[in-house]
C-alpha cells in the first residue's frame, strides 16, 4: 500500500521465518506441495502477522498476542498412557456412539483412532500429500477462499497434520465422526488442516473437539476444508479446547457447497486465552443452504473472534448465520460477518444476526454485520445487539424465590440456548449444554 | 400479619415513601388505592425487595421479622409474594421449568426437601384446573405470547404453588376484561385463608367487587392518609382523591 511502512519483523516473525528454513524439507508432500507451501509462506511474509490494520483483523491483534513463536510440535510417540489420558481428557459424549479419529499434536493416530462406517474412508494428511493427489492438494488449498489472509497463509505453510475424510457418494453415514485433537503437554505450536470431501447425495456428522493436556502456553493454527457436493448433507460441530490464558488459537473453516447442499456448523468457545475462529462459506451451486452458528462464553481477559466471510455466488440459496456471546470479567468478544451477494446471485435468502450479553463493566463486545449486495432481487438482513441482562426479567426470577446466581445462569442459559437450539443432534445439543452449565456454575461460585 | 412501620424510601434521591405505616393481621385482605404517582407500586417493590430503591427510614415485619436486610428470594422464601402489574416474559424457559425452579429454591431455603417431578406435576396441574391454565400453556415459555389474562392468570397460579403468607397484588385489573377479571378474582378469594394476608393494590374499585377488602387505605404522597372499611372505596369512585391528596404533608 502506498504510505504504508513496513514494520521490522517482530521476534514471532523472524522465528517463523527461521522455522520454515529450517522445517521446509522434512514438511510432508510432493513438490506441488512444496510449491504451495512456498507461496503461502511468501504471503505470509510479506504480510506479516495480522495487526489490527488488516481489516479483517481489526478487533484482533495476533502480532502483538504472539509474542513468541513456539517450535513446531514434533510427531508424537503413541502409548497406553496417553490413549488412558485421552479418555480422560475428552471422555465419550453420552448417547452418542461416535466414531473417533484422535489427532495428537496434530497428526493422526491410527491405533487411537476407531474404525471408520462404511462409506466412510480417511487417510493421514501427510499420507495424502506424500502422494500428491492433484485434487487432494487443490482441494486442501481451498481456491479463492481466505487468499491472502497470513493465518491461514501459515496454517497452508507449515501444515503437518490432519486428516483426509471422504464420504461416498449416496452414503448417509448415520454414525457420527469425532476428530479428537489433543495437545501433549510440551509447549509447541501445532499446524493441522484437515479435509472432509461429502459426495453427491451423501450425509455425514462431523463433531471436532479439540482438548489440552499442556499446562502451559500452546500455538494452534488448525484450518478444516468442507467439500460438500450437489444434495449432500453435513452437520458440524467444533468445540475449541481451553488453552493456557497465555496461548493463541486460530481455527479456520473453509466450506464449499453444490447445488442444494446443507452445511449446519456451530462452534462453541469457551474462552482461554485469543481464539481467532474465521470461516468462509461459499454458496457454488443453487437452491443451498448454510448455517453458520455459536455460542461463546467467555471471561477473565478471554478473547474471542468470530470472523465470517459467506459468499453467495449461485442464486436460489439461504445463509444463517447466529452468534450468542456472553461476557464476564475483563473478556473481549469479536463478531465479524460479511455476506457477499455476487451480481448472478438472485433469490438469495440471507440472515445474519449476533447478538451479546455483558456481565461486567470491563468486558467487551465489538460487532460487525456487514452486507455486501450486487444482486437486485434478494432477501438479506442483519441485526447485532449488545445488552445487559434484563434487571426486570432478575427481579421477577427473585421475587419467585430464585437466588440471584441462580436467576441469572437461569436467563443466560435460555440466552445461549437458542444458538444451541440450531444443532441437529439432541445429544450434542446436551452436550454443549452440559458445557455452558459448567461454565455459569463457575460463574456463580466465582 | 406485616407491619410496616414509619418507612421511608427514595429511588435516585427522589423521595417516594414518606413515613408510611400499615398493618395488614393474618387473614386480613387490605386494599390501597390512591391516584396516580401517590407511591402504591413503589411500595410493592420495597416490600418484595427490588434492588435500586433506597430505604431510609422504619421498618417492614413479617411476622415480627424485620426482612428489609434481606433479598428478594430470601423473602420470598419467607412467604412474600408480589403478583406483577405487568408479569414479565422469560423466553427459553419454559413455564414448568420456572415453576419447579422457584418452588424447589423455596423449599430448599426454608431447610424443606426438594419437590420430586410426579409430587410437583400434580400440583401444577391441580392448579391450572382451577385457574382454567390450559396444560400446553405449561410448556410454553413463561408468559412469552400470553394474553393479558392469561399473564394474570399464571400469577395468580404461581401464587397457589408458592403459598405465600403476605401477598401484594399489583393492579390485578389492569388490562383484565370481565370474564378474566372474575377468574382471576375466584383464584384470589380461593386463597384467603386465616393464616395469609393479602395487599390489593388498585386504581379503581372495581376490582373490590371481586375481591371485597376487610380495610382500604387511601395513599398519597407516600403516606396513608385514611383508612376506613370497604365502603371507603365506594365513596372514592363517587367522589374522587380530591378529599385526600391535599392531606399529606
Amino acid at each position: 500500500m502506498p504510505g504504508d511502512v513496513k514494520t521490522a519483523q517482530s521476534a514471532a516473525e523472524e522465528k517463523l521465518v527461521a522455522e520454515f528454513a529450517r522445517a521446509r524439507a522434512s514438511l510432508p508432500g510432493t513438490e506441488p506441495v512444496g510449491a504451495l507451501r512456498d507461496a503461502a509462506f511468501a504471503t505470509f511474509k510479506s504480510a506479516g502477522l495480522p495487526t489490527r490494520r488488516v481489516e479483517a483483523w481489526h478487533y484482533t491483534d495476533l502480532r502483538i498476542a504472539m509474542r513468541d513463536a513456539l517450535p513446531l510440535a514434533s510427531a508424537p510417540k503413541p502409548d497406553a498412557a496417553l490413549k488412558q489420558k485421552l479418555e480422560k481428557l475428552a471422555p465419550r459424549i453420552a448417547d452418542l456412539a461416535t466414531a473417533r479419529l484422535v489427532l495428537v499434536d496434530g497428526y493422526f493416530i491410527a491405533e487411537l483412532s476407531d474404525a471408520m462406517p462404511k462409506g466412510v474412508s480417511v487417510s493421514a494428511l501427510s499420507d495424502a500429500l506424500a502422494k500428491g493427489d492433484a485434487t487432494i492438494v487443490e482441494a486442501l488449498s481451498a481456491p479463492g477462499m481466505g487468499q491472502g489472509d497470513a493465518a491461514l497463509a501459515l496454517n497452508t505453510a507449515f501444515m503437518q497434520g490432519g486428516v483426509v475424510i471422504d464420504v461416498a457418494s449416496g452414503k448417509q453415514v448415520a454414525q457420527p465422526i469425532e476428530i479428537v485433537a489433543v495437545s501433549s503437554e510440551s509447549s509447541h505450536a501445532i499446524y493441522a488442516r484437515s479435509l472432509l470431501r461429502v459426495g453427491a447425495g451423501a450425509h455425514l456428522t462431523l463433531i471436532e473437539r479439540d482438548v489440552s493436556a499442556a499446562a502451559q502456553a500452546e500455538q494452534r493454527n488448525n484450518a478444516l476444508v468442507v467439500m460438500v457436493a450437489d444434495e449432500g448433507q453435513v452437520e458440524h460441530v467444533f468445540v475449541p479446547a481451553v488453552l493456557n490464558s497465555a496461548s493463541t488459537h486460530v481455527a479456520s473453516l473453509l466450506a464449499v457447497l453444490g447445488a442444494k447442499a446443507s452445511f449446519n456448523s456451530f462452534t462453541l468457545a469457551q474462552g482461554g486465552g485469543l481464539l481467532r475462529r474465521q470461516i468462509h462459506m461459499r454458496f457454488d451451486g443453487e437452491h443451498a443452504k448454510g448455517q453458520l452458528a455459536g455460542a461463546s462464553v467467555l471471561r477473565q481477559k478471554d478473547h474471542a473472534d468470530t470472523t465470517l466471510v459467506v459468499q453467495h455466488v449461485a442464486a436460489h440459496c439461504q445463509s444463517r448465520e447466529y452468534f450468542k456471546t456472553v461476557l464476564d470479567g475483563e473478556a473481549t468478544g469479536v463478531y465479524q460477518g460479511k455476506v457477499i451477494v455476487a451480481p448472478g446471485a438472485q433469490k438469495t435468502d440471507g440472515a445474519m444476526k449476533s447478538h451479546a450479553i455483558l456481565l461486567s463493566d470491563n468486558a467487551t463486545m465489538n460487532n460487525k454485520p456487514e452486507l455486501e449486495i450486487f444482486a437486485d432481487d434478494v432477501v438479506c438482513g442483519h441485526g447485532a445487539t449488545v445488552a445487559q441482562l434484563d434487571e426486570d426479567q432478575v427481579f421477577y426470577a427473585m421475587a419467585r424465590g430464585l437466588p440471584k446466581p441462580v436467576a441469572e445462569s437461569m436467563l443466560l442459559e435460555a440466552f445461549v440456548d437458542e444458538a444451541t437450539d440450531r444443532v441437529e443432534s439432541e445429544p450434542v445439543r446436551v452436550y454443549l449444554t452440559s458445557l455452558i452449565g459448567q461454565w455459569l456454575s463457575q460463574r456463580g461460585r466465582a | 400479619m406485616i407491619e410496616i412501620r414509619n418507612l421511608h424510601a427514595e429511588i435516585d434521591g427522589k423521595k417516594i415513601i414518606n413515613g408510611l405505616s400499615l398493618t395488614v393481621n393474618d387473614g386480613e385482605v387490605a386494599a390501597i388505592m390512591g391516584p396516580n404517582g401517590s407511591g402504591k407500586s413503589t411500595l410493592s417493590y420495597v416490600i418484595s425487595g427490588r434492588e435500586g430503591y433506597d430505604v431510609t427510614g422504619g421498618e417492614v415485619l413479617l411476622n415480627g421479622e424485620n426482612i428489609l436486610e434481606m433479598n428478594a428470594a430470601e423473602r420470598a422464601a419467607k412467604g412474600v409474594f408480589l403478583a406483577f402489574q405487568y408479569p414479565l416474559e422469560i423466553p427459553g424457559v419454559t413455564t414448568m421449568t420456572f415453576l419447579k425452579a422457584c418452588l424447589n429454591a423455596q423449599r430448599k431455603s426454608r431447610g424443606e426437601a426438594e419437590l420430586s417431578t410426579p409430587d410437583f406435576m400434580k400440583r401444577v396441574k391441580a392448579g391450572a384446573e382451577k385457574l382454567g391454565v390450559p396444560q400446553d400453556m405449561l410448556r410454553r415459555a413463561l408468559n412469552v405470547g400470553f394474553s393479558g389474562g392469561e399473564k394474570k392468570r399464571m400469577e395468580v397460579l404461581q401464587m397457589s404453588l408458592l403459598e405465600p403468607t403476605f401477598a401484594i397484588l399489583d393492579e390485578t385489573d389492569s388490562g383484565l376484561d370481565i370474564d378474566a377479571l372474575r377468574i382471576v378474582s375466584e383464584g384470589v378469594n380461593a386463597l384467603r385463608d386465616p393464616k395469609r394476608s393479602f395487599l390489593v393494590i388498585t386504581h379503581y374499585q372495581r376490582l373490590l367487587d371481586y375481591i371485597v377488602p376487610d380495610t382500604v387505605h387511601v395513599m398519597s404522597k407516600g403516606q396513608i392518609v385514611k383508612t376506613g372499611s370497604k365502603e371507603l372505596a365506594l365513596e372514592l369512585e363517587a367522589n374522587g382523591y380530591r378529599d385526600y391528596v391535599g392531606e399529606a404533608a
